[in-house]
């Protein structure tokens, strides 16, 4: 049973990992504020919610897993609003210049 | 396990590049950008160092309220930047500065490689007498029983820059209403954000409270995450920052060093000495004044930030027709 | 397993500097206004990583109170913007 549930934790990491790394390349490799935000927002989202997954079944107990689950409901929530902000703020600027 | 200081050099290099970047760059907005990065990096150092008390500490106070502040004082000085940024100082001022950091640096570099070893320490003492008042988390001992002192004077300090702001207020504006410098036309994504993150924020911030009896937590970090809903909600404007006079607000103000006062003093009567909480009783004592301390520094960091008032009172027979404060009292 | 997560810690934390040197060299405010955002998501994945490696259920507490912090720092910088945007530049038109 622990080897079964510490795969699962090496599988949804890793796959984590993956998107973390994404995100990382589209921030690097895109060329302007609006398609980098999209790469930050939309990939590190999922990339937490994959290690939240993964990190659930390691938890020490009940309440650890459900605080981590807390943990990405607010990522997600605080992110996806954040990045409206952001980008409103990136309109105006290329508006000005 | 070699990987593991590898990482800590790690973390360790990139605060102190973001350290070094915030103080470097020209442009003050950029520079605040790079302050709030850094305090929030550093706590994951204090979590690394496990002061996970400190940790708290420092991603709400230093990276989350001073990055408001800080944010609000760059708003503020924008219209004059270009200017002071065009005026370089002469040579002999520019040596003169570096030779007082240098002094500055090498002073605390000196007192830094002159600690004795085994650092002195009463840490030993705090973890053999954390019975006695039935708390679990030594730091809330410390800061709430063994140098309660301390921590009340504290609060009362917070205050004095409550009054020391207020007093830069013109004579017309005394009484009035502070002028958060966020004040636009409603924008629905703050608004929705102010909406929705704001009640989580609250419970956030009691639970932190709560919790600190026997985990990490405490008075102050709950509190500085109340104050930060407190600005989101005056950010997004969906309320007021209440008129200074407003007794209520003067009520939050006074309640948690008054209560702090008074138990003390019961203390003195009670059990002998100042400060001290009779037996059996410390801990509701203790919860008692978190709690009367929580509002306090909620409202009074939400002050700090929200600065000196700058619209007059309303008239004395409409005072009733100001908006209504929507959390500044229970 | 430990030593698995922690391998991923560090490829987080090598995430965040990339990021991180990215967002702050700009050019505009709404690219250094990320780094709180990406502070807030690689900077919590580490905390948890960190935090159930060790086994201390305070690093959650402390991701928690990093996720609001920075939400609200990141919003307090958007505030700022959209004011200092607003007096002479055009204001929120549909596009």
């Amino acid at each position: 049973m622990s080897v079964l549930l510490d795969l699962v934790t090496i599988v949804m990491v890793s796959a984590g990992m993956v998107f973390f790394l994404a995100g990382t390349v589209g921030l690097l490799r895109f060329p302007d504020t609006l398609t980098r935000l999209h790469a930050l927002t939309k990939a590190d989202n999922i990339g937490l919610g994959l290690v939240v997954i993964g990190l659930v079944p390691q938890a020490g107990s009940l309440r650890d897993g459900l605080k981590l689950l807390c943990v990405w409901l607010l990522v997600l929530l605080a992110s996806a609003t954040v990045s409206q902000l952001v980008a409103q703020a990136a309109r105006r600027e290329g508006d000005s210049s | 396990m070699t990987i593991v200081p590898a990482l800590d050099l790690f973390v360790a290099g990139v605060v102190l590049v973001v350290a070094v970047w915030t103080v470097a760059v020209r442009n003050t907005s950029s520079a605040v950008v790079g302050f709030v990065a850094y305090g929030l990096l550093l706590a994951l150092v204090w979590v690394r160092l496990g002061a996970p008390d400190v940790a708290l500490t420092e991603a709400a106070i230093g990276s989350g309220l001073t990055g408001a502040l800080l944010i609000g004082a760059a708003a503020r000085l924008r219209a004059g930047e270009s200017t002071v940024a065009a005026e370089r100082p002469g040579v002999p001022v520019r040596l003169l500065i570096a030779a007082l950091a240098t002094v500055v640096a090498a002073a605390i570099a000196g007192v830094l490689l002159s600690l004795p070893d085994p650092a002195p320490t009463l840490a030993p003492e705090a973890t053999a007498n954390a019975g006695a008042t039935g708390l679990g988390n030594p730091i809330t001992n410390v800061l709430m029983a063994f140098r309660a002192m301390d921590t009340m004077l504290e609060k009362v300090v917070l205050l004095l820059a409550v009054l020391g702001i207020w007093s830069l207020s013109p004579d017309a504006a005394w009484g009035g209403r502070p002028h958060l410098p966020h004040r636009a036309e409603p924008d629905a994504a703050l608004e929705f954000l102010a909406r929705v993150l704001t009640p989580v924020g609250v419970v956030l911030g009691i639970a932190v409270l709560w919790v600190s009896a026997d985990h990490p937590g405490g008075a102050f970090q709950g509190a500085t995450i109340l104050a930060a809903m407190w600005l989101l909600v005056l950010m997004a404007g969906l309320g007021e920052v209440p008129d200074i006079g407003r007794r209520r607000l003067r009520l939050a103000l006074v309640v948690g060093p008054a209560v702090f006062l008074t138990i003390g003093l019961g203390g003195l009567v009670v059990s002998g000495a100042f400060l001290s909480y009779p037996q059996g009783f410390a801990k509701p004592l203790i919860l008692a004044i978190e709690f009367a301390m929580i509002l306090t520094v909620a409202t009074t960091l939400g002050l700090l930030v929200a600065g000196p008032p700058v619209a007059g009172p309303p008239a004395a027979g409409s005072a009733a027709a100001g908006s209504p404060a929507r959390r500044a009292a229970p | 397993m430990n030593e698995f997560l922690t391998v991923m810690v560090g490829l987080v934390l090598a995430l965040l500097a990339l990021g991180l040197v990215r967002v702050l060299r700009g050019p505009g405010d709404a690219d250094r206004m990320m780094a709180a955002q990406l502070i807030g998501t690689c900077g919590i994945a580490a905390l948890l990583l960190i935090g159930v490696i060790g086994g201390t259920s305070a690093a959650i507490d402390v991701a928690l109170v990093l996720a609001l912090l920075a939400t609200f720092a990141a919003a307090a910088f958007a505030d700022c913007a959209r004011r200092t945007a607003q007096p002479g530049g055009p204001g929120p038109e549909a596009p």
